[in-house]
């Protein structure tokens, strides 16, 4: 079994008007050479979700986006995305804006196969109001009470950016924290996932290095070797935020300052290239991880 | 830069000090401070009045000691790990106290970090409602407002409810959820509650020089509380020793406000 593909070979696969999860969270861990890819492909009217950052930026930015189901866009070391904020105050796409618990149980309840869950959070909020599709539901039970009732969220693709993986797609994350990476697999119809390395199975995942598997392989359509593939944001262990690039792509906000980011960071011919853009794979690794 | 001369302090180490008041017997639950002076005030009362709180490194791991603001010298001691997905499940539970700083905040208490303005086409597209739902109908919240103005206090409703409060008409049969906790509000006027008659907003406390009209005027809102109240306390010579020295050595506090000023002296050192 071999699921190799190149970040391209992904892209092709996904179409038109699709629901794309995105991984990671805020600036660290995002499937970054992915989302560049799709920047530089046809698909339009994607509806995205994500625990925003500088990939929703990228795509608002690149007029990717129909709809977003969000709880923030954050670009962590710089509290607000430029992009994302000058789009949405645009009014350039719709927007599902539910709370982060929200999410990750849209996530879930995909994944269980169930139309929804039940929870309080929403309540008392204006989330309801602005996303009227949201309903709420009584508990069939003596207590009665009423619950928001958070749909599922099925994705047709997933994207998402771990440390290593083996061309059959076992994985591990080995960054202090998986996310909800583990909940976008499993709510995908199709999940591809890039890599910083790609090893053999033996070395993926021992017994002592198990507990850092997403999800086991049968969920994963396709994988990518992508070295230093969730930069600017951070690939703990191995590089921390690039705080000096978010800044560049925070400013580019005219038209000309926008135009040069993409020719110089975006339109290239491959991954490689785009690292010797950002410095090269020595001035990457050499950023720290991030201190919150 | 802070004046660090060890029987005056400055606003911000009040409002570290007022900001840590948040968690006296909240007992063992999660200590979120969003923001400088929230963060220490955490650090705060867990090295001083609750040693039982828990906090973060802010990314994934529990801390067993609170740490100094900035690059870390030394790897701080883990107790625990604590990633988004733990949280959400701790925080459901209601087992956590967060002080949070938010953009808008009305007469219900209900607090705003996604737009100001319209929503379809906002002013200014801030956040997101991040966990402020979630958050606000589990466990109790503060806040932490370092520019007291209407413009945050705000006469009507939020732009955004991002956080449940206490609007009855947002409730069925004006019921409000008993899970609904506001602990106190610090800002760089005073501090203040809703603990008043049907959770109205009052003051509990003036910081050093600040009148009551002055906040009055600052806020869109009526506040209740007593004519004249009283002035809020400042740091003990051994909360500012732990201040300064252990929990934020590079007065990465003072940057909270255009300016620090000095605004009173150490109790017993006059």
């Amino acid at each position: 079994m071999n699921k190799l593909m190149t970040a391209a070979q992904v892209v092709a696969q996904l179409q038109d008007g699709m629901t794309v999860g995105i991984g990671g969270w805020a600036a660290r861990r995002k499937p970054m050479a992915l989302v560049r890819e799709i920047l530089r492909s046809p698909l339009r009217d994607l509806t995205v979700v994500s625990y925003g950052g500088p990939d929703v930026g990228l795509l608002a930015a690149s007029g990717k986006l129909r709809k977003l189901v969000y709880g923030f866009v954050t670009l962590d070391v710089l509290p607000l995305d430029t992009h994302f904020r000058n789009a949405r105050q645009a009014g350039a796409f719709d927007v599902m804006e539910i709370d982060e618990g929200m999410l990750q149980l849209g996530l879930r309840a995909a994944a269980m196969g169930v139309p929804f869950l039940p929870t309080r959070v929403g309540l008392g909020t204006d989330i309801l109001k602005h996303s009227p599709g949201l309903r709420t539901v009584r508990s069939p039970y003596d207590d009665g009470e009423t619950f928001v009732a958070m749909p599922a969220l099925k994705l047709d693709a997933a994207l998402l950016h771990v440390s290593e993986a083996d061309e059959r797609g076992n994985s591990v994350i080995m960054s202090p924290d998986p996310f909800f990476d583990e909940l976008m697999g499993r709510a995908a119809a199709s999940v591809y996932i890039s890599c910083e390395r790609l090893v053999p199975t033996a070395q993926v995942c021992s017994r002592e290095r198990a507990r850092y598997q997403p999800f086991e392989r049968s969920v994963v359509t396709g994988v990518v070797e992508i070295p230093l593939g969730a930069h600017p944001t951070a690939g703990v262990p191995g590089y921390g935020i690039d705080v000096e690039h978010l800044k560049e792509y925070a400013a580019a906000t005219s038209p000309e300052l926008w135009q040069s980011y993409r020719a110089r960071y975006i339109d290239l011919d491959s991954h490689q290239a785009y690292v010797e853009a950002a410095g090269g794979q020595a001035r990457i690794n050499a950023i720290a991880p991030p201190v919150f | 830069m802070s004046d660090t001369t060890p029987d005056r302090y400055t606003l911000s180490e009040l409002c570290v000090v007022a900001c840590a008041e948040v968690w006296r017997g909240a007992g063992e639950v999660l200590a979120t401070g969003i923001g400088v002076i929230p963060r220490i005030a955490a650090g705060l009362a867990r090295l001083t009045f609750n040693p039982d709180l828990m906090m973060t490194d802010g990314e994934a791991y529990l801390l067993a000691e609170p740490v100094a603001l900035g690059p870390r010298t030394v790897p701080p001691v883990v107790e625990g790990w604590m990633p988004y997905s733990r949280t959400f499940d701790l925080l459901w539970s209601g087992r956590r106290h967060a002080l949070v700083g938010p953009v808008q905040v009305d007469r219900y208490a209900q607090m705003n970090i996604s737009i100001v303005g319209d929503y379809a086409r906002p002013k200014a597209a801030i956040l997101g409602v991040r966990g402020f739902p979630g958050n606000s109908i589990s466990h109790p919240n503060s806040m932490f407002v370092p520019n007291h103005s209407p413009r945050v206090f705000v006469a009507g409703e939020v732009d955004m409810v991002c956080s449940a409060g206490f609007n009855p008409a947002r409730w069925p049969d004006g019921k409000i959820p008993a899970g609904i906790r506001i602990g106190r509000v610090i800002t760089d006027l005073g501090v203040f509650d809703f603990d008043g008659p049907r959770h109205a907003a009052q003051i509990r406390s003036l910081h050093p020089g600040v009148t009551r009209q002055q906040v009055v005027e600052a806020t869109g809102f009526p506040l209740l509380g007593v004519e004249s109240p009283p002035v809020t306390p400042g740091p003990t010579a051994g909360q500012l020793a732990l201040i300064r020295e252990r929990l934020d050595p590079r007065g990465m506090r003072s940057a909270t406000f255009k300016e620090d000023r000095v605004i009173g002296t150490v109790a017993g050192t006059v």
